[in-house]
């Protein structure tokens, strides 16, 4: 039962850390800042969640986890209202979306994308 | 422009109640907060734990917050219900945006698209909207009445929102009073301030 426990902390842990990581790389890959934002939700909700429940499992049954529990319900309840905030500070700043072109990895785009806002 | 006279007759304030269960679940759930952060079952700790709550409730009540939107008592059971389906909902975008990322050609078409909330509540629409951009893939840039304007970046994701599935389960989860059963407005007790 412990070694089974472990398995599901360290393999929760391991996906956090990858969600953790291809956010990351969606942050800076990604061609302007509203897509970009995805990325971060990546961050905010898998990486974020599936780390603190690793966590729990590692921490026991004990008040550390119900902490644990209430940084998870913290975070799903601020993290859309401050990525709302984010984009519509964007739009109001004049950043417009780029749209339903094919994704390039050309400097001149990304120039645009990060000049605008 | 009739619509959008409709849509502001609808979200008219459903009074700012103040009620009594509404102050006592939020006395509720702070106590059970400062339980939880605390750890000690002191008498005197508990005593003052007890005080700070009900100056809390107190302070929240003079503000004019408590009330059903703050504090949606009414939407327990429903929304119970509800985040499960959310959580497997997010899982599954999760999957979809880093895959789309990783490719070495990533494929994404992000879009601008814009849904109807069906909501009749602003209290449903903000679930609504917060549920969209919880959803990786998906993020509310905007609400004009009841159009909801998104960012979403790849196909799929615009799909799936454009199917309908999450207004129709956030509209199922909020309970909408029949407009004559509306709390009364503004009690005096809203007023001291």
């Amino acid at each position: 039962m412990a070694l089974f426990l472990e398995i599901l902390s360290w393999g929760l842990l391991i996906i956090g850390s990858m969600m953790l990581i291809i956010g990351g790389i969606g942050m800076v890959r990604l061609p302007d800042v509203f897509s970009r934002m995805h990325g971060a939700g990546i961050i905010d909700t898998m990486g974020a969640c599936t780390i603190l429940l690793g966590l729990t499992f590692q921490a026991g049954l004990s008040i550390v986890t119900l902490k644990l529990v209430l940084i998870v319900v913290f975070i799903v309840f601020t993290s859309p209202t401050a990525t709302h905030a984010l984009a519509r500070a964007a739009l109001h700043g004049g950043a417009r979306p780029q749209l339903d072109e094919p994704v390039e990895d050309d400097p001149a785009s990304q120039g645009e994308a990060s000049s605008k806002t | 422009m009739a619509s959008v006279i409709r849509a502001k007759a609808r979200f008219l304030p459903l009074g700012g109640g103040w009620s009594l269960l509404h102050a006592l679940s939020l006395g509720l759930v702070l106590f059970c907060l400062w339980l939880l952060l605390s750890g000690f079952f002191v008498t005197l700790l508990l005593s003052l734990g007890v005080v700070s709550v009900a100056f809390v409730v107190w302070i929240a009540h003079r503000m004019d917050v408590i009330d059903h939107e703050g504090h949606p008592t009414h939407l327990t059971i429903r929304a119970l219900l509800y985040w499960p389906w959310l959580i497997v909902e997010i899982i599954k975008a999760n999957i979809n945006v880093a895959g789309a990322i990783v490719r070495r050609r990533m494929s994404v078409n992000p879009s601008v698209i814009e849904v109807k909330a069906t909501q009749e509540t602003e209290l449903g629409q903000v679930i609504y909207a917060n549920s969209i951009t919880l959803t990786p893939g998906t993020v509310t840039i905007d609400i004009d009445k009841d159009i909801i304007i998104v960012h979403a970046l790849t196909l799929k994701a615009a799909e799936d929102l454009e199917s309908g599935d999450m207004d129709r389960r956030v509209t199922a989860l909020e309970a909408h009073p029949p407009a004559e059963e509306l709390p009364p407005p503004l009690p005096p007790g809203g007023q001291t301030k």
